[in-house]
């Protein structure tokens, strides 16, 4: 604080409120219709008030699904699908990403920089880039509906690679004499050396991951055809159908709702890694 | 950077690699080679058989009036995405860096729409202005603005914009707020003491000393809209009315998947690889020379 300007402190806190506001207004809103009847959301305008309806409407979410047209999957199977996805995208990229950097770093063989910039490349190969080609590569190895064909095309990863290789580079090269000085050969040094120097490292990209995989839409929405390997994210989708009158609002919402509690917890929760992940995968 | 103390391993390095190799390789390297292989080829209708067109799909595509209204349609929506999420977010972080009380919950409250799903995101905005339900179509209707993005083009992107930009606020604002933590305040303080005000320190002192988080985040902003919207346009518009929302990654889909125009989205792909590697490039040219005064 350079000087006392009470009127400017008063207008920062208005702005600040008022995006908070602007931010929470649509969750607000979400919360609300997801506790009302359909008929009470389908009353233009709906109350802003919640309803009674809130177990009934998660409960027949959960349970049931959404009944708009032949849609109706249970969104308790798709939350499950979700975190398999998810889980599996973050721990899979933390894993390759960390032995391909661990090769890349305490190793020197012929091809080192190729390899290195092979992984370096695909940065600039999003999956929206090429959907068509890898969908018909996924098609080819048999791999439509099945969880290694939602999460092995995206499990690749630069970023975590750069990250892990960035922070080997900072651990001292005494760690590695005094490992070998003790007749450690590099797995053992990998495993108990450099994985619980890692740790704060692996929290924070774990935290972006999760976050990326559980949000992923355009590749599963390729993919999956048959309703019980829909991620909740698809599922949702298919429950709006063309007009208002038979999309049941309430139902969708709660589904929004749930759809929209794991990844937020998961930043609220561990937002000092989320942070942390954020800035490092950007630099 | 290089390690002076390693290991010695014949094999084990490629073993560690293998992994990450194998994916790229057949996920990323094969289906873009397909793709620039594909874009030189044309299907016969039946598909039973392709022939090599040379740069023919390229110049179909041009031809058409659709690809390049296409590229205008993304231009104006990432400028805008870009434009008024920076603006922002910058405003919020000036004014969270300002304040002492309550910082850290109003930080708490403003990040959370970074973790929520894109196609979530056009659920939410879309149910909000849905024509005959949502309370902000409702509102605009009684304020006698005729609100229809299912028949009015420019509501469908003004629909998807705000969708767009309100869900990367929250990532734009966390990188200006430690952009703004990072100016030393002993410059802000020595300006204040030169009689300066706060409007005046903060476009002579803050602002030029921020430029280079603004220059990363646009380019951020801008990879964004061209590739991450594709929920957001899913969810609430499919593209239309007409063509009116349909973006350059949504086109590609569109014609690939629905049209099944393999030659034609291929040569799309090939041009969108392109833009990002341009994009990309200027991202990291960012960290080798930051923009600086």
């Amino acid at each position: 604080m350079v000087e006392r300007r009470p009127w400017l402190d008063v207008f920062a806190h208005a702005v600040l409120l008022a995006g908070v506001a602007l931010v929470a207004f649509p969750l607000y809103v979400t919360f609300v219709a997801s506790t009302q009847t359909a008929q009470e959301v389908a009353a233009a305008p709906m109350s802003l008030l919640p309803g009674e309806h809130f177990v009934d409407n998660y409960v027949h979410a959960l349970v049931s699904g959404s009944g708009a047209g032949s849609s109706g999957a249970p969104v308790g199977r798709m939350m499950w699908v979700s975190l398999v996805m998810a889980l599996a995208i973050a721990l899979g990229k933390i894993a390759i990403s960390l032995l391909s950097a661990f090769a890349v770093v305490y190793f020197r063989f012929p091809g080192r920089m190729f390899f290195f910039w092979m992984i370096f490349v695909t940065l600039m190969l999003p999956v929206e880039v090429r959907i068509a080609p890898t969908y018909k590569v996924v098609a080819d190895l048999g791999l439509l509906d099945s969880y290694a064909g939602l999460t092995l095309p995206l499990i690749a990863s630069a970023t975590a690679t750069f990250l892990f290789r960035q922070f080997f580079l900072t651990v001292p090269d005494e760690l590695v004499e005094a490992a070998r000085m003790d007749g450690a050969g590099p797995l053992r040094f990998l495993r108990d050396v450099l994985l619980p120097l890692a740790r704060t490292s692996i929290a924070a990209l774990f935290v972006i991951q999760f976050i990326y995989g559980w949000n992923q839409y355009l590749w599963p929405l390729l993919i999956t055809t048959r309703e019980d390997m829909y991620p909740v994210v698809i599922g949702i989708k298919r429950m709006i159908s063309g007009g208002d009158s038979v999309t049941e609002w309430n139902i969708v919402m709660a589904t929004a709702m749930l759809a929209m509690i794991p990844p937020v917890l998961v930043v609220v929760l561990m937002q000092k890694w989320f942070v942390k992940g954020l800035v490092d995968s950007e630099k | 950077m290089e390690k002076r103390v390693i290991f010695s391993h014949k094999t084990l390095p490629y073993l560690l690699l293998a992994p990450q190799l194998a994916v790229t390789a057949v996920f990323f390297f094969l289906p873009a080679g397909q793709a620039m292989w594909q874009s030189f080829q044309r299907e016969d209708i039946f598909g039973l058989s392709t022939e090599f067109v040379g740069l023919a799909n390229f110049a179909d595509l041009f031809g058409q009036g659709g690809y390049l209204e296409s590229f205008r349609t993304t231009a104006l929506f990432s400028v805008l995405v870009a434009g008024t999420g920076l603006a922002v977010s910058l405003l919020l972080a000036v004014m969270a860096d300002r304040v002492v009380r309550g910082a850290s919950l109003y930080k708490t409250l403003l990040i959370w729409p970074y973790a929520v799903a894109p196609a979530v995101v056009g659920v939410l905005w879309l149910f909000l202005f849905s024509p005959a339900v949502g309370i902000l179509a409702v509102a605009l209707n009684r304020a006698g603005l005729p609100w229809n993005p299912r028949l009015d083009g420019d509501q469908a992107l003004a629909l998807v914009i705000v969708a767009a930009t309100w869900k990367q606020i929250s990532y734009n604002f966390l990188f200006f707020l430690a952009g703004l933590q990072a100016i030393p305040r002993s410059l802000v303080e020595a300006a204040a003491i030169d009689g300066a005000g706060p409007a005046r320190r903060f476009w002579t002192i803050v602002f030029p000393l921020l430029s280079p988080t603004t220059f990363f985040l646009l380019v951020v902003n801008i990879i964004y809209a061209f590739f991450d919207t594709f929920a957001v346009i899913d969810t609430t518009t499919q593209g239309g009315p007409g063509t009116a929302t349909s973006i350059l990654v949504y086109k590609v889909y569109r014609d690939g998947f629905v049209g099944l125009d393999l030659g034609s989205s291929a040569a799309q792909s090939v041009i969108l690889m392109a833009i990002v590697i341009v994009l990309t490039v200027a991202q990291f040219r960012y960290i080798d020379r930051k923009v600086q005064y």
